[in-house]
C-alpha cells in the first residue's frame, strides 16, 4: 500500500512535469504545477505511513504511554500541513503574474513573451 | 479490512492518474482546472486511508477547494486566453 | 522538436531516479527518534491529544511564525501586483445580477460556515484540524459573499485590522512564552489541564484561533484581490 501510494505520487510528479515543459499556455503550466505539487505530498505522506498503526491523535484506544507503538510518524504530517499552505500561496501568486501577463500582451501563449530571449 | 483497504487505494491511485491525464491532455482549460482539483479530492480521500486525517482536511479545504477557485477567477478574467499556445489557434491571436 | 527531444530525455532521467528509490525504500517498522520524543513527551509536556498539532504550534512554533509570515507576503504582493486592475475595475463595473437562490443560500449558509471553522481551529488541539483548516473554511464562507453580492464594496479595512491584530498577539504570546515559560512561543505560560478537554493544552487554542482568524483573513483577501480585477480580453 505504501509502495502504490509512492508509485502514484512520483507519477503524479512526472506528469506534472511534463504538463509544465509541453504545454505553452501559461495557465495550463500553472495547473501542471499543481498537480506536481499533490504528487510530492503524497510521496512525503507515504513515507510517514506505517502498516496497521493509526493517526497521531491519543485518545481512549491510543493511551499517551503506549503511543509510540500504535502511532505512524508524525512529523511528515506536519511538514505537508505546511506545504499545501504555502503550495496554494504560490499558486495565487503565479495567477497574479498570468493575469499581469495577459494584461500586457493580450495572450497566454509563452512563446509570445520575447523580450528576455538572449 | 487490509485487503479492502489495499483494494481502495489501487482504484483511488488510478482515479488520481486519469484525472492527472485528462488535464495534463485533455483539450478545454475549464476541465483541466476541474480535473486538477479532483485530483486533490481524491488525495485528501487517499490521506485519510494513509492515516493523516490533519493533511486530508488541509488538502480538500485548501487544495481542492480554494486554488480550484482561484484558477477560476483568473480563467473569468483573461477571456480568449483560454486557447492560446494550442497549435492550431495559437496563430490567430498573433 | 530538439526541445521536446530534451525535454523528454530529462523527464526519463527523474522518472528513472525516482523508481530508483521506490525499489529500493523499505518502510520503518519502528518509530525514529525524533517521532519518539514527540510520541512520548507530548502528553506530558504539551497535554495536546492532537501529536501533529503539539509539533506544529510548540515545538515547531518558530516554523509556523514563518509560514504565516509567507503567506502574509503573498496576500501583500498579490494586491501590490493587481492594484492598477482593481482601480479601474471598480470605476467602470457592470455585473450581471446574481440570482436570488445564490443570495438566499448565502444568507443561510454563511453563518454555519463560519461556526464550522471556529469549531475547526478551537478544537485544533483535540481533533484533525486547525488554524490552517478553519481559516480556510472561514475564508470559503467568504467567498460565497463574495459571490453572493459582488456588488457590495468588501470591508478591507475591517479584515486588514483583524489580520494584523491577529500577527500581533500571535508574537506577543511567543514573547510571553520566552518570559513566564521555556522558550519562544512556548505553550505552558497557561495551566496544561486535562488531556483532552477543550481548555487544556496551554495556549495552544488561543495561538491557533489566532492562525485561524489570520489565515481567513489573508486567504479572503487573496480571493476578493483577485474576484475585484477588470476583465481583459
Amino acid at each position: 500500500m505504501i509502495h502504490l501510494a509512492m508509485a502514484t505520487g512520483f507519477l503524479l510528479i512526472l506528469i506534472g512535469f511534463y504538463g509544465a515543459v509541453s504545454n505553452r499556455n501559461i495557465l495550463r503550466m500553472i495547473v501542471a504545477f499543481t498537480i506536481a505539487d499533490s504528487g510530492v505530498n503524497l510521496v512525503i505522506v507515504a513515507i510517514g505511513y506505517m502498516p496497521g498503526r493509526t493517526a497521531p491523535i491519543l485518545d481512549a484506544t491510543v493511551k499517551a504511554g503506549y503511543a509510540a507503538a500504535r502511532i505512524i510518524d508524525p512529523v511528515p504530517q506536519a511538514l505537508v500541513l505546511t506545504a499545501i499552505v504555502i503550495g496554494v500561496g504560490v499558486t495565487a501568486l503565479m495567477l497574479a503574474y498570468a493575469y499581469k501577463l495577459y494584461e500586457k500582451k493580450r495572450s497566454l501563449d509563452i512563446a509570445k513573451f520575447t523580450e528576455l530571449r538572449g | 479490512m487490509s485487503l479492502l483497504l489495499t483494494a481502495m487505494t489501487f482504484v483511488l491511485c488510478i482515479a488520481m492518474i486519469v484525472a492527472a491525464l485528462v488535464s495534463i491532455l485533455g483539450r478545454s482549460l475549464p476541465i483541466a482546472i476541474l480535473a486538477a482539483g479532483l485530483v486533490s479530492l481524491v488525495a485528501s480521500v487517499l490521506f485519510v486511508i494513509l492515516a493523516s486525517p490533519d493533511v486530508a482536511m488541509t488538502e480538500a479545504a485548501i487544495g481542492s477547494g480554494l486554488s480550484t477557485f482561484l484558477f477560476f477567477f483568473v480563467l473569468g478574467r483573461v477571456r480568449g486566453g483560454e486557447r492560446d499556445g494550442e497549435d492550431e489557434s495559437g496563430s490567430e491571436h498573433g | 522538436m530538439v526541445k521536446r527531444l530534451g525535454a523528454l530525455l530529462l523527464l526519463l532521467a527523474i522518472g528513472g531516479i525516482f523508481t530508483s528509490l521506490l525499489v529500493g525504500y523499505v518502510p520503518d517498522t519502528e518509530l525514529n527518534d525524533t517521532a519518539r520524543y514527540y510520541a512520548y513527551h507530548t502528553a506530558a509536556d504539551i497535554g495536546s491529544a492532537n501529536i501533529v498539532t503539539a509539533i506544529v504550534i510548540t515545538y515547531r512554533g518558530l516554523d509556523t511564525l514563518g509560514e504565516v509570515t509567507v503567506l502574509f507576503l503573498a496576500a501583500a504582493i498579490l494586491g501590490l501586483v493587481l492594484a492598477r486592475g482593481r482601480r479601474q475595475a471598480q470605476a467602470r463595473r457592470a455585473l450581471t445580477p446574481v440570482g436570488e437562490l445564490l443570495t438566499t443560500g448565502s444568507r443561510v449558509l454563511v453563518p454555519l460556515i463560519m461556526l464550522l471553522g471556529v469549531y475547526v481551529f478551537i478544537n485544533g488541539h483535540l481533533t484533525p484540524g486547525g488554524g490552517f483548516q478553519g481559516g480556510a473554511v472561514i475564508a470559503s464562507g467568504v467567498l460565497l459573499l463574495l459571490l453572493a453580492g459582488p456588488r457590495k464594496p468588501f470591508a478591507h479595512s475591517l479584515i486588514a485590522a483583524v489580520e494584523s491584530l491577529a500577527g500581533v498577539f500571535y508574537v506577543v504570546i511567543g514573547l510571553m512564552g520566552l518570559v513566564l515559560a521555556g522558550g519562544f512561543l512556548d505553550s505552558r505560560v497557561l495551566p496544561l489541564g486535562v488531556l483532552g478537554a477543550l481548555f487544556s493544552a496551554g495556549t495552544i487554542p488561543i495561538i491557533y484561533t489566532l492562525i485561524g482568524l489570520k489565515v481567513g483573513a489573508e486567504f479572503s483577501v487573496m480571493l476578493s484581490d483577485l474576484a475585484e480585477t477588470e476583465e481583459l480580453g
